[in-house]
C-alpha cells in the first residue's frame, strides 16, 4: 500500500510541476493528456501532440506517458482522488467499465456538444464505438488506438509443405498443421495463454456469449458462462493438437513468446493483434512470404464480427472549462480523416472512422506492402452488425477474469489438468470477482 | 566528576527529529491508516461512498485456497532464500577474510550482484535458465523436462529463489565481512596455534562471535523475503506468479489484486494480514533466538 500512497504523491507532484511550469503571462490554455503507450508507439503519440500544438495558437496539450495501460489507469485513479487528474486519459478496453461507473468523466457527446463541435457519431465503426458506448448506444469515450486479432501464417512454409489452400476454418488449420509437421516443421502453430484471441475473439466470431446479460451490457449481475460454450470444445481441440505436437506453447517463460517465435520462423502460424502487423513485416527476413487474415472459424459457423481491442480516450471531470475547450479541439483534431490516416500508417492501429478508412482506401494505402492485409482487420471488425454477443465485454474486474482463464489455460496446457474442471473453476472464481464488483458499486446501474 | 551538557529547551530536539518524523508519518503511518480504512470498507476505485463491510474482506481472502497457497509459497521463499543468502554470504566472507592473494578483488566482485536491480536480474536469469533456449536447454536435451520452470511450480519457485539468493548474498556478505573484521585476530591466531584448521576456527570461534550480525541478517533478510521490493520485482519479471499460482508470493498477489484487479479493499486486508505475519515472525525471532545471541 506504500506504493499506492507514493504514486498518489508522485502523481500530485507531476501534476504540480507541469502546471507550475506554465508561464504567468501565457495566453495559451494548457491541459494534460496521459497515455499508456510507450516506446515507438509512445513517440507517435508525442508526434500527434506536436501536430496539434503546431496547428493552432489557443491551446497547448502536454502529453505524458505513464508507460503502460494499467499504470495509466492506476495513476488516473490516484490523481483523480487527489484532484490532480489530467483533462484526457487513455484507458484500455478492460478498464472501460471502471471508468463508466466512476462518474469521473465527461461523456464524449456532451463534451463536443458543449464546445460547439458537430461530430457525426455514426462515422465511427459500430464494432469499435459500441465497445465504448452505453447499452443504449451513447458513446462515452473517444475510440483512439484500436485493433483486433488476426491469424498470421508463413506462406513460404506453406508452399514448401505443399499447402495450397488458405486457412479459413480450424479444420483447415489442423490439416495445414499436419502437412507442416510432415514437412519437418517442429512448430506448425504457436500459442500462449493470452485469452484475448482464443477466448474473447473466438466467442464473438462464433456468436458465443462470454457472460449472461448480453456480456454484461444489461446489468452488473451478469455471470460468466464461458465454461458452457463452444469455447470449451475449442480448448479441447487445442489440447488435442498440443498432444499431437501440432500446436506448441510459446511463452516468454519458455524462452520465446509467439510473435518472436513466428518472426524467427520457429512457428508457422499464430493468432495475434493487427498491431503486430508492422513488427512482423519488419522482423521477418526479406523474401519470406507471409499473410495476415481473419481469424479462422469452425466449419459451418456463420461468422460474426470480431471485437475491438486497444484503448480509448476519456475526458476527466473536474477541470476548468477552458481546458475542456482545448480537449474538445484536440479530440476533434485527431478525428480528422488526414490525422486518422497518419495515425494508422505510423502505428498499425486501424482507422476508427469510416471516412478515415475510406480516405486510406482511396489513397491506395492498403494495396501495397507492407500495409497490405491490414484492411482485413476492418473487414473482420465490421463483418456483421454487432449483436449481443459481439458488441463487446462489459464485465467488472475483467483484468482479473482474464487472469483466471489464463491460469486455467496454463494448468491445462502445461500441467495436463482437466479442461472442463479448470474452466469451471475459472468461471466460479470469475463470478466471485463479478459479485464483489457488483457489491462495490452497489446501487449503481448501467444505462 | 563527569561533565554533562543539558539542553533545557524541548523544541530543539523535536526540531532536529522533525524531518525524520515527518517522513515516517507521511510514508508509513499515513499509508497504514489508509490501508486499515480500505480493509474494512468497499469503495469504488475513483472514490465515492465507502461502505463499511466489517471483516468481509478478510473472510474473502482467508476463504480463498489460492490465498493459503500464497502464504505457503511466501513462507518457503522467505525461509529458504534468506537461509542460503546468509550461508553463502558467510562462506564467502570467511574466505575473503583470510586475506589470501586476490581478496581485494573478490571483496568487490561478490558485492557486485547487489548493485543490480532485482527485476533486471530476473529478466537476465529468465533468459539464461529458460527451458527451451539458453543454458538450460542443453540439460533438457539429456532428458525432456529435467528443468522446466514454465511447467512445474517447484522449478519456478526454485528459479525465483535462486535469483533472490544470487542478488542478496552480496548484501549479507558486506555485513558478515565487516563483522569478521571486528573479531580479534588474536583469537583466531591462538586457535591456529592449537592446531585448529580454518573450518574448525570458523565454526568454533568466528561464527559464535558473529552471532549479533547473523541475527540482524536473519531478521532483515526474512522481512526482505516476505515484503521486499525484489521479491515482488523478481516474481513479476520472471514468472508472473505462475505456472498455475506456483510462485505467487503474498506481495505479488497483493500488488496484482490492487493494481490489476482494482480490488483495493481485498488487497488492503491481505496487506494487514501480511504485516501481522511479519510482526509475529519478528517477535518469535526476538523472543526465542535473540536469547542465544551474546552482544559482548
Amino acid at each position: 500500500m506504500k506504493i499506492f500512497a507514493l504514486k498518489t504523491v508522485l502523481a500530485g507532484l507531476m501534476a504540480a510541476t507541469t502546471l507550475g511550469a506554465a508561464p504567468a503571462f501565457a495566453e495559451k490554455t494548457k491541459f494534460e493528456f496521459w497515455y499508456g503507450l510507450s516506446g515507438d508507439l509512445g513517440e507517435r503519440v508525442q508526434d500527434a501532440c506536436k501536430k496539434f500544438n503546431d496547428s493552432q495558437a489557443d491551446y497547448e496539450i502536454v502529453c505524458t506517458s505513464q508507460n503502460a495501460y494499467d499504470a495509466t489507469l492506476q495513476n488516473t485513479i490516484a490523481a483523480y482522488r487527489a484532484k490532480k487528474q489530467p483533462a484526457i486519459t487513455q484507458i484500455y478496453d478492460a478498464g472501460t467499465l471502471d471508468l463508466m461507473l466512476s462518474g469521473a468523466f465527461i461523456p464524449a457527446k456532451k463534451l463536443m456538444a458543449d464546445n460547439g463541435y458537430k461530430i457525426d457519431w455514426n462515422n465511427y465503426f459500430g464494432g469499435i464505438a459500441n465497445y465504448y458506448a452505453t447499452a443504449g448506444g451513447e458513446l462515452q469515450s473517444f475510440p483512439f488506438n484500436s485493433s483486433t486479432a488476426m491469424f498470421y501464417y508463413n506462406e513460404t512454409a506453406f508452399e514448401k509443405a505443399g499447402i495450397t489452400f488458405k486457412p479459413e476454418t480450424w479444420e483447415q488449420v489442423e490439416e495445414a498443421a499436419r502437412k507442416l509437421k510432415a514437412a519437418g516443421y517442429e512448430c506448425p502453430l504457436g500459442f500462449n495463454f493470452d485469452t484475448w484471441a482464443i477466448m474473447e475473439q473466438f466467442s464473438a466470431i462464433h456468436n458465443q456469449p462470454l457472460a449472461t446479460k448480453a456480456n454484461g451490457y444489461q446489468g452488473l449481475d451478469a455471470e460468466v458462462v464461458f465454461n458452457k460454450t463452444k469455447f470449451v470444445d475449442h480448448v479441447k481441440f487445442f489440447k488435442k493438437m498440443q498432444d499431437e505436437k501440432l500446436f506448441v506453447v510459446k511463452t516468454k517463460q519458455l524462452g520465446m513468446d509467439i510473435v518472436p517465435a513466428f518472426t524467427s520462423q520457429t512457428c508457422q502460424m499464430m493468432q495475434t493483434s493487427v498491431a503486430d502487423h508492422g513488427t512482423v513485416g519488419k522482423t521477418l527476413p526479406e523474401g519470406v512470404k507471409w499473410q495476415a487474415t481473419m481469424l479462422p472459424v469452425w466449419k459451418g459457423t456463420e461468422r460474426k464480427n470480431s471485437l475491438v481491442g486497444g484503448a480509448s480516450l476519456w475526458v476527466m471531470a473536474g477541470r476548468p472549462d477552458a481546458e475542456y475547450k482545448g480537449a474538445a479541439a484536440f479530440l476533434n483534431f485527431i478525428g480528422q480523416p488526414d490525422m486518422v490516416q497518419w495515425w494508422s500508417t505510423v502505428t498499425g492501429y486501424i482507422p476508427v472512422t469510416k471516412t478515415g478508412f475510406d480516405a486510406m482506401k482511396a489513397n491506395g494505402f492498403y494495396d501495397k506492402a507492407p500495409y497490405k492485409g491490414r484492411e482485413l482487420a476492418i473487414a473482420s471488425l465490421t463483418y456483421t452488425p454487432t449483436s449481443e454477443n459481439t458488441r463487446g465485454i462489459r464485465l467488472g474486474g475483467f483484468t482479473q477474469i482474464r487472469k483466471e482463464v489464463g491460469t486455467a489455460l496454463e494448468a491445462i496446457f502445461m500441467q495436463n489438468a482437466d479442461v472442463q474442471k479448470e474452466l469451471d473453476q475459472a468461471a466460479e472464481r470469475s463470478n466471485a470477482v463479478l459479485r464483489r464488483f457488483e457489491k462495490t458499486y452497489a446501487g449503481q446501474k448501467l444505462n | 566528576m563527569e561533565k554533562r551538557a543539558v539542553f533545557k529547551s524541548w523544541w530543539l530536539p523535536v526540531l532536529f527529529a522533525l524531518p525524520q518524523l515527518v517522513l515516517i508519518l507521511l510514508f508509513f503511518y499515513w499509508p497504514v491508516a489508509a490501508v486499515v480504512n480500505w480493509a474494512f470498507t468497499l469503495e469504488p476505485p475513483f472514490g465515492g461512498a465507502a461502505e463499511f463491510v466489517g471483516f468481509a474482506n478478510f473472510r474473502e481472502a482467508l476463504s480463498d485456497p489460492f490465498y493459503w497457497n500464497s502464504v505457503v509459497v511466501s513462507l518457503i521463499f522467505a525461509t529458504v532464500g534468506p537461509f542460503f543468502c546468509i550461508f553463502i554470504g558467510l562462506t564467502l566472507a570467511l574466505a575473503v577474510d583470510r586475506q589470501l592473494p586476490g581478496s581485494g578483488f573478490f571483496r568487490f566482485f561478490y558485492i557486485l550482484p547487489f548493485a543490480i536491480a532485482g527485476p533486471a536480474a530476473g529478466m537476465a536469469f529468465r533468459f539464461i535458465l529458460s527451458p527451451e533456449r539458453g543454458l538450460a536447454a542443453s540439460i533438457n536435451a539429456l532428458s525432456p523436462d529435467l528443468w522446466n520452470p514454465a511447467k512445474y511450480g517447484s522449478h519456478a519457485l526454485a528459479l525465483v529463489i535462486i535469483i533472490f539468493i544470487w542478488k542478496w548474498s552480496g548484501y549479507t556478505f558486506i555485513f558478515l565481512l565487516a563483522g569478521l573484521q571486528s573479531v580479534p585476530r588474536a583469537l583466531g591466531e591462538a586457535a591456529a596455534m592449537d592446531g585448529a584448521g580454518p573450518i574448525r576456527r570458523a565454526i568454533d570461534v568466528q561464527v559464535p562471535l558473529l552471532a549479533p550480525t547473523l541475527f540482524f541478517l536473519l531478521v532483515t533478510m526474512m522481512t526482505e523475503g516476505f515484503v521486499g521490493a525484489d521479491t515482488f520485482g523478481i516474481v513479476h519479471s520472471v514468472t508472473g506468479g505462475g505456472p498455475n499460482h506456483g510462485t505467487e508470493v503474498m506481495v505479488y498477489r497483493i500488488v496484482d489484486e490492487a493494481f490489476q484487479g482494482l480490488n483495493y479493499s481485498g488487497a488492503s486486508a491481505q496487506s494487514i494480514i501480511l504485516i501481522g505475519l511479519i510482526m509475529l515472525f519478528t517477535f518469535i525471532q526476538f523472543r526465542f533466538i535473540e536469547k542465544r545471541v551474546h552482544y559482548k
